[in-house]
């Protein structure tokens, strides 16, 4: 008798060092079904694919808890040759093709039809010689099915990037046992034409029996093209849905969350001149993994926007382009004001600070001191921290480190004195390093990405605070790009949302949370444009 | 930062300090003339200390060690010889020298700088072999260029002589300056001085804006970029002081030698100078001036207090040069392997 389940996962419990990252998560596909898995970056999506495949990483960790069916059988898997052998395959996100192999070889690799010859008896089969005509008709045959023209033998690097991927699903259904596929946001890179038939394609197979699980941030293919939806968010299974029941808003609503009683730090109607102390026009940044296209925003004086969106899709490329550390395209106006922002030493003169989400990587130097590190922007751009002697700045040590032992206590900085080398301080406290440096140079705009990521609640707070204190007190205006919706609506007067590399709506922090879902994902029916003028209060 | 110094020595420095002491008391027992050897050695530590402090600025910009300090010392020959050739003397003669080697230096270093800055992340590669390639094109250069005097030229045939004495000029001028002697050990204060204001001088760049600068360049070059700093002038910045350390220290070495050894002499000049700071606890990204001064001194008189002594026990007479070679090298082998702060 067919099981009524081709896979089966019950109560799966992970967790990473003892933070639980998934929890008690359920989830069952039937033959034939396309299953959409959907929530935030960090909801667990990764995690649970990873268990499924068996991956290093979860054995390495300790493994999980929970128990795994397929085809009605408990299997373990503990490595993804064992998930190949049960007939699960994976489409990656990133190509896994060699380019220089033509299509029939990338779709048979390592497993080669072979001819015989007598070294292959004497030495095994690594010596067997490629039956190509074979292997190029069956690609053939498998590319047929999936209702593509092309010749085998072309060479893969050659193809539009919308067609790499079919090669990928082919060569999975080419496994003559394949029961249940894997699409790793498969639509990530392709156009909206290329999804399309992409999906056609995916569900044409799934009518042969085939089930897959499709990963994906858009949720309007999730509508169009899944039979049900499992909606994940901290680790928790927050929703199991068939896809007519449920609409693309609820979808969103329930990936992020219903944080209504946010608490917010900062009035929530405050009234702005219609001063623009930055101007983006037409501004795109060539950051690899975050690019950036064509973005217009207008930050008025004084307020605090939030910049919210998934990963990769560009919002850290705002910061780091206006600072100048990646190639970048289009107009930025300070006060009205053009700047160059190539000239990194004159943005920061024109009162500029960046506090780089790359904490460990651009943000630190993490062999100096704490002292060196507060200070060392100050000392850069308004010689502050030097004494004249003979003509020549020197490092003044003891207003440097009076004002450091300031810092620390400000920020209570945990730490054994201002030379403790950063390298050593924990992640909340090296955030507070970084901030400590930003206001050493009294901004008039702040660049903060990421402020929060991986640091402690209490620092969190610590920070959030010190924001709010600086935009309120000194006035400084403040951009905060962040992947913590939550924390950008509790002190933003307003919040960008960017997708695919463009800024596609801005909303107010109390809009509903279905809004920034679904922006997020790309559907932009609901928010207004970046490009227009008008302010949402 | 404390005193733009921050001592990073360990215990390893302390265990080869007393190691040293513990060889000069085993060589008196041996009958070895001790107060003899403790002058060769501050003797050598002073003609040695200039290139040792060359290494600090190349580390401190991100470039690493210099393996391309010959190109400077070739500058500083160049000055020399040019003093000998107009019979200069003394310590008019010795200024000179040093006055024309700097701006030659100071050429050298920023092409050797610019090369570097278009092959990131090989420079001490790149400078190992630009080393070689430049002092053989000098093997060439030394053949033809135009001096006349009698005392630098071959008696026969073309070209300048492979060593020049400076026996007329300014033989050990720095040497004998302010010199005394305590116990039999000759303190050659002149030259201790000079090493000591050198290395003052490159202290007070590293504690100036320019220098607390390009250590924070050199120590995460994109943090640099985030301030506006040009990392790539920072960088040249560096090799030019380095190579002009390496020409003024020539000058020093050569005085104190009492000749100017010219062909393939400068060739391997950076070797003890790379294995002198790693020995005085830097690494290739980070020095200081302490790892300078702790490094030349346990350096060179752990070589000159352990070799006449290991030949004295094992009567072999060509075995201190071995020694010499085996252990630099081993501890820039050593030191290389740590690059990537990896444990072996």
């Amino acid at each position: 008798m067919e099981p009524k389940y081709i896979l089966e996962m019950h109560g799966i419990c992970k967790e990473y060092s003892g933070n639980p990252v998934l929890k008690n998560v359920d989830l069952r596909i039937r033959p034939g079904e396309i299953l959409a898995l959907v929530g935030e970056n960090g909801a667990g999506k990764s995690t649970l694919m990873n268990i499924l495949f068996g991956m290093s990483v979860i054995h390495s960790t300790g493994g999980f808890k929970g128990e795994v069916l397929f085809n009605g059988e408990p299997v373990r898997i503990s490595s993804p040759l064992d998930a190949m052998k049960c007939g699960i395959g994976m489409v990656h996100q990133e190509f896994m093709l060699i380019n220089g192999y033509e299509i029939s070889e990338n779709i048979k690799l390592n497993r080669e039809n072979l001819k015989k010859n007598i070294l292959q008896k004497i030495l095994g089969n690594k010596l067997g010689i490629l039956d190509r005509s074979q292997m190029r008709s069956e690609s053939l045959a498998v590319l047929n099915e999936l209702g593509l023209q092309l010749e085998p033998s072309t060479i893969t690097g050659t193809l539009p990037v919308g067609l790499k991927q079919f090669i990928e699903i082919a060569r999975e259904l080419d496994k003559k046992n394949i029961k249940l596929i894997v699409l790793d946001e498969p639509t990530a890179v392709l156009t909206e034409n290329e999804a399309e038939k992409f999906l056609n394609c995916v569900k044409e197979v799934s009518r042969k029996g085939i089930s897959f699980i499709f990963i994906t941030h858009r949720l309007k293919e999730v509508k169009a093209y899944a039979d049900s939806i499992v909606i994940l968010r901290d680790g928790e299974l927050v929703g199991d849905y068939s896809t007519e029941s449920i609409s693309i808003e609820r979808i969103s609503e329930l990936m992020i969350g219903r944080t209504v009683n946010f608490d917010r730090s900062v009035d929530n109607d405050r009234k702005f001149s219609e001063d623009y102390e930055l101007e983006l026009k037409n501004f795109s940044v060539n950051m690899p993994g975050e690019i950036l296209k064509n973005a217009n925003l207008k930050i008025r004086k004084g307020e605090i926007l939030g910049i919210a969106g998934l990963a990769g899709h560009g919002k850290a490329a705002i910061a780091n382009g206006i600072m100048g550390l990646y190639p970048s395209m289009g107009d930025i106006f300070l006060k009205g004001k053009k700047i160059d922002e190539t000239d990194t030493l004159q943005t920061l003169l024109d009162g500029v600070a960046f506090v780089s989400e790359d904490r460990r990587g651009v943000g630190l130097l993490l062999h100096e001191s704490i002292e060196t590190n507060v200070v060392i922007s100050s000392l850069r751009v308004y010689n502050k921290f030097l004494r004249r002697i003979l003509g020549i700045k020197f490092y003044d040590r003891k207003a440097a480190k009076n004002f450091t032992e300031e810092m620390i206590k400000r920020f209570d900085i945990r730490c054994t004195g201002p030379s403790q080398e950063v390298g050593r301080l924990s992640g909340g406290n090296q955030q507070k390093v970084c901030m400590a440096r930003a206001i050493a140079l009294h901004p008039e705009l702040l660049l903060v990405s990421e402020p929060t990521r991986g640091i402690d609640v209490g620092a969190k707070k610590r920070i959030l605070d010190e924001l709010v204190e600086m935009n309120t007190r000194e006035g400084t205006t403040i951009i905060v790009t962040s992947s913590e919706l939550a924390e950008l609506r509790s002190i933003c007067d307003r919040i960008a949302i960017v997708s695919g590399g463009e800024v596609v709506g801005i909303l107010s922090p109390f809009d509903d949370s279905y809004k920034f879902g679904l922006l997020m994902s790309g559907i932009t029916d609901l928010g207004e444009k970046g490009e227009s003028d008008e302010i949402r209060d | 930062m404390k005193l733009g110094i921050k001592v990073n020595v360990g215990i390893s420095q302390f265990i080869m300090g007393a190691f040293i002491i513990c060889l000069l008391i085993l060589s008196s027992f041996l009958g070895m003339n001790t107060p003899s050897l403790i002058s060769d050695s501050i003797v050598r530590i002073g003609m040695q200390m200039i290139f040792v402090l060359a290494m600090l600025p190349t580390i401190q910009s991100g470039i690493g060690l210099n393996f391309g300090l010959p190109l400077g010392i070739i500058c500083g020959l160049v000055g020399g010889l040019i003093t000998v050739e107009f019979n200069m003397t003394g310590f008019s003669g010795l200024f000179t020298a040093i006055l024309i080697g700097i701006p030659l230096a100071v050429v050298v270093g920023i092409f050797y700088g610019w090369l570097l800055n278009h092959m990131k992340g090989s420079e001490m590669t790149v400078g190992n072999y630009l080393n070689f390639s430049v002092v053989y094109l000098m093997c060439i250069g030394w053949m033809i260029l135009p001096f006349k005097n009698g005392a630098i030229v071959w008696a026969m045939g073309e070209g300048v002589r492979s060593t020049i004495t400076l026996d007329n000029n300014y033989q050990q001028i720095l040497d004998n300056f302010l010199s005394f002697s305590i116990a039999g050990v000759r303190i050659p204060l002149g030259m201790l001085l000079f090493d000591i204001i050198l290395c003052f001088l490159v202290w007070m760049f590293m504690t100036s804006k320019t220098g607390i600068l390009m250590r924070c360049s050199g120590g995460n070059p994109v943090f640099g970029a985030s301030l506006g700093i040009n990392n790539d002038r920072m960088r040249i910045l560096s090799t030019v002081i380095s190579s002009v350390l390496g020409a003024v220290g020539i000058i020093v070495y050569s005085q104190s030698y009492g000749f100017y050894q010219l062909y393939t002499a400068p060739q391997m000049m950076a070797y003890p100078a790379i294995a002198s700071i790693l020995i005085g606890g830097a690494t290739t990204h980070r020095a200081t001036i302490i790892n300078v001064l702790l490094g030349a001194v346990l350096y060179q008189s752990l070589l000159t207090i352990a070799l006449p002594i290991a030949s004295e026990i094992l009567s072999n007479s060509s075995l201190s040069e071995i020694l010499r070679t085996l252990v630099s090298n081993g501890i820039i082998l050593y030191a290389l392997t740590k690059m990537g702060g990896k444990k072996i």
